[in-house]
């Protein structure tokens, strides 16, 4: 592999930019592809494939065989409420590849103390999102329970077709939530997306073992979702 | 990807590990069949002494791996290896899980 190719890969995978490296597997030599750029000929079509199928392959062209390895953005997890769970989550999901990051208005909650390392903003959702929009590589998280926090980003989830939306709170808390999102105009097709109460049923009970239940459930979401149009960042 | 992923993989080791003038190979799964532990694009990446990120299988083929690795960065030719339960290096070292993957071993360079 050519090293400034490599670095040109990461630098791009560093930026969440759907990427590819195709290797000419008899040649060895290779190069770098952001989803978008030209490709001529039959080997434009096979990239372009991969890049909508998000899967590794080899494929032959004009006698030749290539190895396609697609990169595609890692999913982000957004976490609404800067409250114990949310400091286990962060880090459990950070390890399983995810990227991750708090939101709480909260300032008493969302102290960089209790959040050492990770993405963290003391600040209203409707605020935040809007110069960091969810999209569909994105889980949001509601931790809350306060409807005044909570409530936004939820419907903004849903509106932008994130792969995954969990709500923290009692079967009651959440069929009142549920009646406040339909007035917002939301069928109860669109409600159902929505994991209330959050997490696998695997019987958790401590913060720990809730941030196990529920990065279960995101990971669940992620590898079943629909992936034959993957509407991944565009480079 | 936080800064945690980042350690872990094995793209982003290979550049550093280069850049503080560490001799490289880079190990790809290209292709399976059958049960295969990690999928075709999965990186294995070994160092001149042996040292590695990442991983091609669920740890059974790793060791051969890294032994035609040191091979590859001595003399710069990239190799096609081969391990499932049907060849005989796969009795030695095969997948336990029954399947077969192809693995190219290239150096950065």
């Amino acid at each position: 592999m050519d090293i400034a190719n490599l670095e040109r890969l990461n630098a791009a995978r560093r930026a969440r930019k759907a990427v590819m490296l195709v290797t000419d597997l008899e040649r060895g030599t290779d190069r770098v592809i952001l989803e978008g750029g030209p490709v001529d000929g039959a080997l434009g079509d096979a990239v372009a494939a991969a890049f909508r199928s998000g899967k590794s392959a080899t494929c032959e062209i004009d006698g030749g065989r290539y190895f396609l390895n697609v990169h595609l953005p890692p999913a982000h997890i957004v976490i609404i409420g800067a409250v114990h769970i949310s400091q286990v989550l962060a880090q459990m999901a950070a390890l399983a590849g995810f990227d991750v990051r708090i939101i709480d208005p909260r300032t008493a909650f969302a102290t960089p103390e209790r959040f050492a390392g990770t993405d963290l903003t003391a600040d209203w959702p409707i605020d935040v999102l809007k110069d960091r929009p969810l999209d569909a590589y994105t889980a949001v998280v509601a931790v809350t329970h306060d409807p005044k926090i909570d409530d936004f980003p939820i419907a903004e989830a849903l509106r932008t077709g994130c792969f995954y939306i969990g709500a923290l709170g009692s079967r009651k808390t959440h069929g009142s939530r549920l009646d406040r999102l339909k007035k917002e105009g939301f069928s109860d097709g669109e409600l159902a997306r929505i994991k209330g109460p959050i997490g696998l049923d695997i019987g958790a009970s401590s913060p720990a073992e809730i941030a196990v239940a529920v990065l279960g459930q995101i990971i669940q979401a992620l590898r079943s979702r629909d992936i034959t149009s993957p509407k991944g960042d565009k480079a | 990807m936080s800064e945690t992923s980042f350690r872990l993989d094995p793209l982003m080791a290979a550049e550093e590990w280069k850049k503080s003038g560490r001799d490289v190979a880079i190990a790809t799964v290209i292709e399976t069949w059958g049960s295969a532990p990690r999928p075709a694009g999965s990186h294995l990446v070994i160092d001149g002494d042996g040292n590695f990120e990442g991983s091609v299988s669920g740890g059974c083929v790793e060791g051969a791996v890294i032994a035609e690795a040191m091979d590859v960065i001595g003399d710069g030719k990239a190799k096609m290896l081969e391990f499932g339960v049907a060849d005989e290096t796969a009795w030695r070292v095969g997948l336990s899980c029954g399947g077969r993957i192809r693995v190219f071993v290239e150096r950065l360079g």
